[in-house]
This record gives C-alpha cells, sequence and structure tokens, in this order.
C-alpha cells in the first residue's frame, strides 16, 4: 500500500470515471437486454384536455409481434394507484391523483393512455398506430392568470378550483424583519416590475429509460434515474411492492439537471407490466416523448416590489409569484418556488420581506425540478430589479449592490428570511470579477460606442448570487412540510489488501463522485486514489440514500464520507496499538500510518486491514472488521456565492446578441477538484445563458407544444457559446469539516440575469427597460424599435423580425 | 436485405430489415453499445460514427446503405489499449460529464480534425455544432480537440490506424 502524503483534496485529478465512457463502455440502460425481453411502447394522447370516451385496442393486440396492449383498467383495475407527490406544501393543497395511465381524462398532450408489450421495441412503436381512441375535447388551459380568473374552467373538475395552494412567508410575522408594506409606503423610492421565468426542458442528453426484470428472487429494475433510492421507496408505496423484493439500480446516468428527479409513471407502468407478464420488459423513450412528457423545469410569473431610500439603501422587498405546476403535482414539482422563497434577498441585508406564491394547474406537463430549482428564478428576479432600482436611482448597479450586500466582517449573518449565512466574501469575489473582466476598461468603450451611434452596443451585466446548498437539514425539510429527510449515507469497506471500497447513497449522473470521493478517502485514510474503488446507484449495494440533486452530493454525502472513515480509524486505532504493543494514546495517525509518538515505529492502516482479515492477534473483545458506515445530517445549508460579469454586444440593427466576455469567480469553499468545480461551472453558465437567450417552449392554442424536438427547441451549441473566464475566492464554510460548499447550480443561477442585464444594459438608451426571455434577436430588436417589451412567443424570432432589418436604421 | 459490413475491424454479415437505421444495427444486432441515441431529428450527434472514413450520423443512415462499407465506432478506436490521442485529450481535458453526447463528440473531433489538423477555437466550434452536450458548456473540448491536434501528425485522418501517438495513458491518474 502507497501512503499519500501530498494531500488530494484540492487537487485537479483526472477522472475515474472517464475511461469507460470514453471508450464506449458504458453501461446505460438502453444498453441492458436480457434473455426473453419485451419492449414497452407508451401511446400519448395528441390532446391537452379531453375526456376518453372509448377505447379501441383490438387491432393492435393482434399487430405483429404484439404481446399484450394495456390500459388505465387492465393496468390499475381500482384505479388505486397514483403517482406520488413528496411536498404538500399546505395543509389544504389540492391533490388531484395522477393516474399511472389516464382512465378517463387527459389533462396534457403527452399523457399516457394504453402502453403496447411487443418483441421489439419497432413492433410495439408501429402497434400504437393500431389503438383507437376517441376523445371529446375539453377547454385548454395554458394561461396561469385566466386558470385562476373566476368562472375559469378547470382542469380537474372534482378539485373545484385551478389554485393548488397559496404559500406566504411574511418577515414581519415571522419576526425575522419589518413589515413590508410599511417599508414601501415610507420609502422614497419604488421600483415595480413582472419578470417572466419562460417554461424550459430539462434536456438531458439521454433520453429516459428502464429496464424491468421480474424473474429473479427480488424484481431488479434499471432506470436512468437521479433518485434510485427515492424510486424505490416511492415503488413499494405507490405500488405496494415490498420494498425488500425490489432492487433500483440507476447505471451509468445520461445527464439529469433536475429532469431525471421524477418517480415517473412510465417506470411503474414497466413494474406493473413486467409482473403481470412474468418477463423482463424495457421502456425507452424517443427524444421526442421526453420533450412531451418529461417534467418541465421554471415558468413562473413574477411580480416584484422593491423599495429603496434615495441613498440606494433597500428597505423592503415584496414579491407575488404565480407558479405553472402543468396538469398534475410533481414530486416536488411544488415545493420549487418555497426552496426560491428563501433567496429573493440573495446578498443583501433587506429588512422586510414578504413572499406569496399561488400554484396553479394548467393542461400542461408538469413542471418540477431543473437545475438551481427556485433559486434561479429568484436570482433573476432580485438581480434584474437591482438594476432596475439602480437606474431609477442614476447609481452604477455595482456600487448599489455593495451598498446592499452583507459585509465580510458580519459573517454570520441571519437573513430576512430566517437563514444563517455561515461565510462569504462577497467583496473578494467582486474585486476579482472586476479585476478579471476589465470593468472599467469596458465602460468607457460602452461609453465611447454610445456616444458614436455605433450600430453595436455594448452591455454589461453583473449578477451576483448566493444559492443554499447541501440539501438539507432534516428538520429544515420537516419545518417546510417537506416528506423525507436530508440526511446522506455513506460506508467504507476495508478489504484485506488495503484496497478500500466506499459506498455513497449519493447516486451520481456524471458530477465525477467516484474521483471526489476518492480524493476524500485517500486523505482521511492515507489509502492511494487508486486502491479506492466508489460504489453508488443501486440499493442493494448502496442500501440507504437520498440521491443527487439541489447541489448536496458533496456538502451532505461527501461528509458522510468523511464521517465513515473517521469510524474505520477509530476502529483501527486499537488494533494498531495492540500491533505495535503500545498505549492508544500514544499513537497518532497521519498519511495512512499509526506511529508511536516520538519514535519511528508505525504500523499502516494496511496492515491492520490484513491483521482484521487474520484475526489471530487482535485485542479482546474486538470485531474482527473495519467496516463503517455513516449517516450525516447537515446542521446547517451551505452558501456558495460569486460575482458573474458579462460583456453583451448587441447589433442594434438585427437585435443579434454576442456575448463578447463572460467572467465569474465563484465562492465554493473548499474545492475538492478544482477541474470538476470548473467544469460543473462552465456547463451552469451554458444552461443558464440559455435561458436568457435561446431556450424556452412554445405551445399552440391547442395546448400542442410546437417545440418538441432538438430541431424547434434551442439547445445552444458550440457556436452558440463563448469561452468563459472562470475563477474562484475560496472562503471555507463553517459548517462542514471539509469547508466545501457546492456548485453544481451556481453557474445556471447566476448567468441568466448577468446575461439578461447586459443586454438591457446595452439597449436602455433606447428607452428599454426589460425584455422577455428568451432573448431572441426578433425580441431584442422589437424592444429597440419600439421601446417596448415584446410579449411575443420564442416561435416569433423565427426570422419575422430580420425581415424587417433595413427598416429599423432610422429609429436609432 | 443482406448486407455485409466491417465494423471496427470486424466482418458482419447480416439479414436486415430495410427499414432498419444503422444505429440500430449497430447497438442491437451486433452489440456496438458504444454508440448512443439521443435524439429522433438527427440533431444531437450521440449517434456519430465513421463511416468511410467520415463521420456520419448512424440515425440518418440505413444500415443497407452501409453495405460494403467500414464503419468505426468509438469502440473501434483504441488500439493495443491504446487510447485515441482525442479519446486521451478529453479525459486529460476533462471535456466530459455525463458522457452521454462523448462518443459522438469523439468520432466527430476526429472527423474535423482530419479536415482542418490544426483548427482554432472558432473552427473547433463550427466542426461540432452537429453535436450537442448539455453537460461541458463545450469549452472543455474544444480545448481538447485542440490539444489533440497538437499530439496527432498533420493529416493524421480518422483511420485510427494512421495515429502516430503511442504512449499509454492510464485513466484515473493526474
Ligand atoms: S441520435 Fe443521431 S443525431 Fe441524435
Ligand atoms: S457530457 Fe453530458 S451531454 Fe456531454
Amino acid at each position: 500500500m502507497t501512503a499519500t502524503i501530498e494531500p488530494e483534496v484540492g487537487k485537479s485529478r483526472r477522472r475515474k470515471e472517464d475511461e469507460r465512457l470514453i471508450t464506449g463502455r458504458t453501461r446505460w440502460t438502453d444498453n441492458i437486454t436480457l434473455p426473453g425481453m419485451l419492449h414497452m411502447a407508451v401511446l400519448r394522447s395528441p390532446f391537452a384536455h379531453a375526456k376518453i370516451v372509448s377505447i379501441d385496442t383490438s387491432a393492435a393486440k393482434n399487430a405483429p409481434g404484439v404481446v399484450a396492449v394495456f390500459t388505465a383498467t387492465d393496468l390499475d383495475p381500482d384505479s388505486s394507484i397514483g403517482m406520488p407527490c413528496a411536498w404538500p406544501i399546505t395543509p389544504d393543497m389540492k391533490a388531484p391523483r395522477r393516474p399511472v395511465l389516464a382512465a378517463d381524462q387527459v389533462n396534457f398532450a403527452g399523457e399516457g393512455v394504453a402502453v403496447v408489450v411487443a418483441r421489439s421495441s419497432a413492433e410495439a412503436h408501429d402497434a400504437l398506430e393500431e389503438i383507437d381512441v376517441e376523445y371529446d375535447e375539453l377547454p385548454v388551459i395554458l394561461d396561469m392568470e385566466a386558470a385562476i380568473a373566476d368562472g375559469a374552467p378547470l382542469v380537474h373538475e372534482d378539485q373545484g378550483s385551478n389554485t393548488s395552494a397559496v404559500w406566504k412567508f411574511d418577515s414581519a410575522e415571522a419576526g425575522t424583519g419589518s413589515n413590508v408594506e410599511d417599508a414601501i409606503s415610507s420609502s422614497e423610492i419604488v421600483v415595480k416590475r413582472r419578470f417572466r421565468q419562460q417554461r424550459l426542458i430539462p434536456a438531458f442528453m439521454e433520453p429516459r429509460a428502464c429496464v424491468v426484470d421480474p424473474t429473479g428472487a427480488q424484481t431488479t429494475m434499471w432506470s436512468a434515474t437521479q433518485v434510485p433510492h427515492i424510486l424505490r421507496v416511492m415503488a413499494a408505496l405507490t405500488l405496494g411492492i415490498p420494498e425488500h423484493k425490489l432492487r433500483v439500480i440507476a447505471p451509468d446516468v445520461g445527464g439529469g439537471f433536475g429532469g431525471k428527479i421524477g418517480v415517473l409513471p412510465e417506470e411503474m407502468m414497466s413494474l406493473l407490466v413486467a409482473q403481470k407478464l412474468g418477463k423482463p420488459v424495457k421502456w425507452n423513450e424517443s427524444r421526442s416523448e421526453t420533450m412531451l412528457a418529461a417534467h418541465h423545469g421554471r415558468d413562473q410569473i413574477q411580480d416584484i416590489t422593491i423599495s429603496a431610500n434615495a441613498d440606494g439603501t433597500v428597505t423592503g422587498l415584496k414579491v407575488e409569484l404565480l407558479a405553472n405546476l402543468g396538469a398534475y403535482n410533481g414530486l416536488v414539482g411544488t415545493g420549487v418556488p418555497i426552496l426560491g422563497a428563501f433567496m429573493f434577498n440573495a446578498i443583501y441585508k433587506f429588512p422586510a420581506y414578504h413572499f406569496a406564491c399561488t400554484n396553479v394547474y394548467t393542461t400542461t406537463t408538469l413542471t418540477d425540478a431543473y437545475r438551481g430549482a427556485g433559486r434561479p428564478e429568484a436570482t433573476f428576479a432580485i438581480e434584474r430589479i437591482m438594476d432596475e432600482l439602480a437606474d431609477e436611482l442614476g447609481m452604477d448597479p455595482l456600487e448599489l449592490r455593495e451598498k446592499n450586500w452583507i459585509k465580510h466582517e458580519e459573517f454570520p449573518f441571519t437573513t430576512v428570511c430566517g437563514l444563517t449565512y455561515d461565510s462569504g466574501n462577497y467583496e473578494a469575489a467582486t474585486e476579482k470579477a472586476k479585476q478579471l473582466f476589465d470593468y472599467d476598461g469596458l465602460r468607457a468603450e460602452q461609453e465611447r460606442r454610445r456616444a458614436s451611434k455605433d450600430k453595436v452596443q455594448l452591455g454589461l451585466g453583473i449578477s451576483t448570487f448566493t444559492e443554499m446548498c447541501g440539501l438539507a437539514p432534516s428538520r429544515v425539510l420537516g419545518s417546510l412540510d417537506y416528506g423525507a429527510g436530508g440526511w446522506e449515507h455513506a460506508a467504507i469497506r476495508m478489504l484485506p489488501t488495503g484496497k478500500v471500497e466506499v459506498i455513497t447513497g449519493a447516486s451520481a449522473h456524471g458530477q465525477g463522485h467516484e474521483t471526489a470521493w476518492s480524493q476524500i478517502v485517500a486523505d482521511q485514510l492515507g489509502v492511494a486514489f487508486e486502491d479506492i474503488e466508489v460504489i453508488h446507484g443501486d440499493t442493494q449495494s448502496s442500501h440507504k440514500g437520498m440521491d443527487t440533486y439541489g447541489s448536496r452530493s458533496l456538502v451532505v454525502g461527501g461528509i458522510a464520507v468523511v464521517k465513515a472513515a473517521e469510524k474505520v480509524v477509530a476502529k483501527a486505532k486499537p488494533i494498531a496499538a495492540h500491533l505495535l504493543e503500545c498505549a492508544e494514546e500514544d499513537l497518532e495517525f497521519a498519511g495512512g500510518k499509526f506511529t508511536v509518538k516520538g519514535t519511528d515505529t508505525s504500523t499502516t492502516m494496511g496492515d491492520v486491514a490484513l491483521a482484521v482479515f487474520a484475526a489471530h492477534n487482535l485485542p479482546d473483545g474486538v470485531e474482527p472488521s473495519l467496516d463503517s458506515d455513516a449517516t450525516f445530517d447537515p446542521e446547517n445549508f451551505s452558501y456558495p456565492h460569486g460575482t458573474h460579469l458579462c460583456a453583451a454586444e448587441v447589433d442594434t440593427e438585427t437585435g443579434r446578441v454576442k456575448l463578447r466576455s463572460y467572467v465569474c469567480v465563484d465562492d465554493v469553499g473548499v474545492a475538492v477538484n478544482p477541474l470538476i468545480v470548473e467544469g460543473q461551472v462552465h456547463g451552469g453558465l451554458a444552461q443558464g445563458i440559455a435561458q436568457a437567450l435561446f431556450e424556452g417552449t412554445v405551445h399552440d392554442e391547442s395546448g400542442t407544444l410546437t417545440t418538441g424536438t432538438f430541431a424547434d427547441y434551442l439547445l445552444p451549441s458550440a457556436v452558440d457559446l463563448p469561452s468563459f473566464t472562470t475563477d474562484r475566492t475560496e472562503t471555507p464554510s463553517t459548517t462542514n469539516p471539509l469547508g466545501a460548499k457546492g456548485v453544481g447550480e451556481a453557474g445556471t443561477i447566476a448567468s441568466t440575469p448577468a446575461v439578461v442585464n447586459a443586454v438591457i444594459d446595452a439597449v436602455r438608451q433606447f428607452g428599454v427597460n426589460d425584455i422577455e426571455m428568451p432573448l431572441t434577436p426578433m425580441r431584442v430588436w422589437h424592444a429597440i424599435r419600439y421601446g417596448t417589451t415584446d410579449a411575443g412567443g420564442p416561435g416569433n424570432e423565427a426570422g419575422g423580425g430580420l425581415g424587417s432589418i433595413d427598416a429599423t436604421g432610422g429609429a436609432l | 436485405m443482406r448486407i455485409t459490413v466491417t465494423v471496427d475491424g470486424t466482418n458482419y454479415t447480416d439479414e436486415v430489415e430495410p427499414r432498419t437505421l444503422l444505429v440500430h444495427y449497430l447497438r442491437e444486432r451486433i452489440g456496438k453499445v458504444g454508440t448512443v441515441v439521443g435524439c429522433d431529428t438527427s440533431n444531437c450527434g450521440a449517434c456519430t460514427v465513421h463511416l468511410d472514413g467520415h463521420s456520419v450520423k448512424s440515425c440518418s443512415v440505413l444500415a443497407v446503405q452501409a453495405d460494403g462499407s467500414e464503419v468505426t465506432t468509438v469502440e473501434g478506436l483504441s488500439r493495443d489499449g491504446q487510447l485515441h490521442p482525442v479519446q486521451k485529450a478529453f479525459h486529460e481535458n476533462h471535456a466530459l460529464q455525463c458522457g452521454f453526447c462523448t462518443p459522438g463528440m469523439i468520432m466527430q473531433s476526429i472527423d474535423l480534425l482530419a479536415d482542418n489538423p490544426d483548427p482554432d477555437e472558432q473552427a473547433v466550434r463550427e466542426g461540432l455544432e452537429g453535436n450537442l452536450c448539455r453537460c461541458t458548456g463545450y469549452q472543455n473540448i474544444v480545448r481538447a480537440v485542440r490539444d489533440a491536434a497538437q499530439h496527432m501528425s498533420p493529416g493524421a485522418g480518422p483511420d485510427a490506424e494512421r495515429i502516430t501517438e503511442t504512449k499509454h495513458v492510464g485513466v484515473g491518474g493526474d
């Protein structure tokens, strides 16, 4: 065994995961083929809202290769199975049952109506065409405000309203701050804005899939899921499968971003079908199905009021949201706006805060967690309105932020929402970002371009942010009525040869846990990085866990690994003392070695492991095992932060936006692997910039998703994005032993407002103070031309405005 | 229909339905599951392979069109346990996260380097336009392709046999 001297934590280790991924030896769910395996395909409703009058499956049953066809009545005769929602945000929240297959009524286009099981996937899909469904159309409900107006048609007639729940927080009532109405009425300046968070599609690259094998002693399910542990519990509770009879495996998973957090009706269908037929069944969706039926993200209308004194000191913030749930409650979608509720005050010392959110049902695909889940929406609103306030005050937007942010020496700081930020240094991150960006130089260039009436104008966008990572202290989740805890589990098995197996409940889908966890354990146990194997994503080997979402893996799961390693050392110590014939107190442990203090007599962790294996010579009464496990429940969230600066060039004749430079300095506390941190930031930036500039769903008036493929929904490619300048400051978190804070969502959270602020800054001179996202050339051009927000859908941009390029010259 | 195809150096003769796509033939018939499917509109590039030395999206080619041809997939790139320089560069530059786009990205990158052995950043970005990645933001992919260019001989084509790089690189080390 090699003892590691140089610390592993902090090293830019190349990833262990890569070898299989770059050579094509990956285990994706769709790669799994079992003897006698059948294929399942789902017939989906073309209508957004309709009664199902009849379903005729007789022709499909006789189609080539078809083994069985099921409708709701066949699959769930008692109508007893409803898809779970883990977050009843209020006691009176409406809970319409989401059936596995629609029985009497469909409530969004894409909802499953029947399934075909056939020998091949092609035959199953062919047979879908043979099913004859008669629908009776109901009114389509797409607009949230119309949905909650008096007399509106209802998505679920039996619920009596399209308002699912109203959730409020008020700082005066909570005793965490003063009264917002008083602040607004007594302040020198009040700015009000309405922002829209358009609906986004998470668009992980691997479509969803699952394989169910009911033929063993246990039923085994492979799924392209973020949450194998939660899926197992939920499947057991939903379908009544005894939990010990179900094993869930998330093999290699091709991205998630929150989009694979749901427990899927298709997963439940596959389980039911496989058990009924007694044969392995695979379900593998097409991209078009993913776009239509996998959950969407964002989709909020945000009414924001901010009040301030003339010197720029903010006195109050009032937030009123409408959040579109889609047709049903997702697993955690109901709580997404609530996660955001605690982040609207961001890095600022606001004295008064009021938040109210109305969750609304519409006849659309459901929404649920999407990278950042609630925090990007909140950060967007506050960072946009800070710019608007700065403009009203005639202040530099950066100066306004400095005036209101929590100063370095004020940490720990309890915010108006009652959260205690443990550490942070907004000054340091901002200063570094300004230097890298050449803030002053770019401001000077902006002035020159304005003065010369250049056709390409320059805008500078700022976004500072913080977020709460490490979801979450279980008691906090409990106080928010979330249905589960926020702990994470880890176990360490010391093998006789001194090698180590680490088991983690945080199931990865691209984040590099195998590498980062190896680095952590290498330091903790003094075992070589290469001698450590990390096992995850299988409820049999990793039997406990809360999985990966909300940037929780490292700051909860990674700490569980630390705790388990500490227990290994504690178990090894008396054995090492026995082997060295000294008192335990005389031993010190470092770099994988137990050394008798003041001597060079030592033994290694590997020697102890071998001695435990032999068990010939152990102290009396000592269990021959070094294996340990730990469950870690964080005391507090962690609060990464950062300053993002964007320079955007706007062609005032075409409305086209080009990102000239993008600089961000993130403080994620101690970076276990800076290479992985940088990669996460890059990917996050791409996703946040895409919200600002490219992505957004469009439905036609019949409720059909017209952006239902990668041809219509503009996922940015390499040519659409610039290279980013990323850097870090390091203010360790004080609430966990690694000092880590989490990074998975930072880039996404901060970049959207940075980009939009930059574009608005470029065109503010034309009277523009808002443009709805995504900022397509058509919308930007329209705003420049008319000085107003264009409320048209993203579909509008398809060249329509560009035809009028020539006409715009005069307007400038 | 009966087709004969060489895939990663092995000959296969099979009976296929005329509608069978090359990607499905590769994955389902001969077990080359390293090549994956990400979309149904030929937009994502996840399924990119080389057909007679040039990159194609194997979801937009029929298996019968590959009759008599040579196909290289990501599984056929490394030889004698040695990674292709592009594979190595992806690893060293952290150009992948979930890795789902990676086989297609690597195959497309090799083709783009065959056309332009020393591309600048913009040329790499344009050359990869047909391949989507949701995880990396592309920056490290661009870096990897330019890095690989430095390690490949001028004019080294997509044929892995002609790669001059021979040093074995273990994965997982620094
Ligand atoms: S699967 Fe071939 S391009 Fe997407
Ligand atoms: S690495 Fe995940 S899609 Fe590219």
